[in-house]
């Protein structure tokens, strides 16, 4: 079943088109991934989704029912803020418990809930604090099991792992993922990181002012990207102009290679090209390398085991036919 | 050089800090001690006897117990009537944008800047302008204009460090306005309204200027005040009521520089 559908969405403000003609089907159960920059339109379509905005034009569905007017809490759809929004004044029991209190379920049952709910998210026995008490990383969990202890259809997150540092956000990622399966809710969310959406979804839509300039799996938004700023948003890939394309014979196209598919010297079935070196750089596990090929600058990501070539060297670069990308809608 | 709180002032300083608050304080004390004299005549010091008979005086005395009524009924209706209307007005300025939203910010605290004799004289000929006889509700909205400011000055500040998302957040958890309203929102400002209701309930219960433009017969308890100064029998009564007055006002101000003072931990919410 379709758990959100948007149909030809619109939200403008004034005259700036924050969401410009979105068509999208999140299914049942799905990890969905929002990605894009800032002022991408992917956070008010979240807030679309969870009612905040309403849309300007088009046609929104949650589980089949229309959205359009249905206030955010008359929703079956819990958001996790990016800033967590946690209650200053209430326990963190409390807090996690506020839903079930607002729609009358009674003391002791919604306490019980609310103990479970902060069980799940690893934090048992911290009901009696106060937000202020927790660090970043232990709020972001109360954040989610007080949208979770709702059961809601879809739960909607708002770069949750934004605040966080790098090792903490890595353990939350598998977290989450986990969290996903084991509940089977549809989880929807926003982040501008690419990595993370890579990981996580089961699939990306990636927007660029407005709309969504690709949809697919991982992989596919990964290897085959539709639009240059899909290949240049998405893992830096080379993004080849027309002239470069059609001179290693493919025709008179962009195109997109990604750096790790490029390697130093030729081999049996390989694309070769060369180059001046303008740039190296020492990563630890690869080496990263710019090179000035024939009117284009392809950036490629060395092994560490081979050596790194000094700047100003004329190298040899190749590639696999298949690892090139044609991107017939270029713009 | 960073002043640390613990570095001690010069001596000249300390004895001219000392002298200010003497100078503010002591004329009050005076008052308190005019109340329990036996020349009721003249203000004599030092007083030639002391007695407390005009508690008892003062106590049986009808026309103060109206002035008082009234001041009350005045100061808790004006208060009530500042509380909604402040509440809502500091609302709408700092959780919505709209065009001209400065201009009414400037024209709600505009009545406080405005000295009160002006406000009397405009609110006088207001009044007889649409024909509306002088009555308690002249009163009440002639302190109003001054209460409401008191009240919106405090609850838009602590409305400003309400973040914007709490009250998402409690909507998106199933809580409609009401709901929010009551859980979320009171519970955040409570205390500032705590404080500016207190401060325009002191403010409207001592109240001369205004009050002299807008109350046609009736007399709140400071206009009596000033009526019995220039009486020459019994005096000593109005100094008991001006300690009833000093307490009755002191009492609530401190209550809320109190509720305002610890005000930092209810901020919005931290990142």
């Amino acid at each position: 079943m379709t758990a959100v559908l948007f149909q030809q969405v619109s939200r403008h403000f004034g005259a700036v088109r924050a969401v410009d003609n979105v068509d999208l089907a999140i299914a049942e159960g799905e990890f969905f991934a929002m990605l894009g920059p800032s002022g991408s339109g992917k956070t008010t379509c979240l807030r679309l989704m969870a009612g905040f905005e309403q849309p300007t034009s088009g046609h929104i569905e949650i589980f089949g029912e229309t959205a359009e007017g249905v206030p955010p809490y008359r929703r079956n759809v819990n958001t996790v803020f990016q800033d967590y929004a946690l209650f200053p004044h209430l326990s963190i029991l409390e807090n996690v418990a506020y839903g079930l209190m607002v729609k009358g379920v009674g003391k002791i049952e919604r306490l019980k809930a609310a103990e479970d709910a902060l069980a799940m998210v690893k934090l048992p026995g911290y009901g009696a604090r106060r937000p202020g008490q927790l660090s970043g990383g232990q709020r972001q969990r109360v954040a989610l099991a007080r949208a979770l202890v709702n059961r809601p259809r879809v739960l909607l997150l708002d770069e949750p792992l934004g605040a966080l540092d790098l090792k903490l956000r890595e353990q939350m990622q598998e977290e989450l993922k986990s969290l996903q399966k084991s509940l089977g809710i549809t989880f929807v969310f926003v982040t501008h990181d690419q990595g993370e959406a890579l990981s996580m979804a089961d699939r990306i839509a990636v927007f660029s002012e407005g709309r969504i300039q690709q949809l697919g799996t991982p992989e596919e938004v990964y290897k085959r990207p539709q639009t240059r700023f899909v290949a240049d948003f998405v893992g830096s890939s080379n993004v080849l102009p027309p002239d470069f394309v059609e001179s290693l014979g493919f025709g008179k196209h962009h195109a997109s290679l990604r750096p790790e598919a490029i390697a130093l010297g030729d081999g049996p079935g390989r694309k070769p090209f060369s180059g001046r070196v303008t740039a190296a750089s020492f990563l630890g596990a690869a080496s990263r390398v710019t090179v000035e090929a024939a009117g284009a600058r392809v950036a490629a990501m060395l092994p560490a085991s081979v050596a790194v070539p000094a700047q100003g060297d004329t190298v040899t670069l190749s590639f696999l036919p298949e690892d090139l990308h044609i991107m017939d809608g270029a713009r | 050089m960073r002043s640390d709180g613990n570095a001690s002032a010069p001596l000249g300083l300390k004895i001219a800090a000392g002298a200010g608050l003497a100078f503010l304080h002591l004329p009050i004390l005076l008052i308190f001690l005019y109340a329990f004299t036996t020349e009721e005549k003249s203000y004599q010091f030092p007083p030639p006897g002391y007695t407390l008979k005009w508690l008892s005086v003062a106590w049986s005395r009808p026309d103060v117990w109206d002035a008082l009524w009234l001041s009350v009924r005045v100061a808790s209706i004006s208060t009530a009537v500042a509380l909604v209307l402040g509440t809502l007005c500091a609302a709408a300025v700092s959780r919505t944008k709209f065009f001209g939203r400065e201009t009414i910010s400037l024209l709600v605290i505009l009545p406080i800047a405005l000295p009160g004799i002006i406000t009397g004289i405009a609110l006088r000929s207001a009044f007889s302008f649409v024909e509306i006889p002088f009555s308690f509700w002249t009163i009440v909205l002639g302190h109003a204009t001054f209460c409401v400011v008191v009240v919106y000055n405090n609850a838009v500040a602590r409305f400003r460090r309400i973040s914007g998302s709490l009250v998402e957040a409690s909507m998106d958890l199933g809580a409609d306005s009401f709901q929010t309203f009551r859980h979320v929102i009171l519970p955040n400002i409570g205390t500032a309204l705590l404080a500016g209701g207190m401060l325009a309930f002191a403010l409207s219960f001592d109240e001369v200027i205004v009050t002299t433009f807008t109350a046609g017969q009736q007399s709140t308890l400071p206009i009596w005040m000033l009526e019995e100064l220039v009486r020459p029998r019994q005096r000593p009564v109005t100094n008991v009521v001006a300690m009833v007055v000093v307490l009755v006002t002191f009492l609530p101000i401190l209550g809320a520089y109190y509720l305002t003072r610890d005000g930092d931990q209810v901020a919005g919410s931290g990142k």
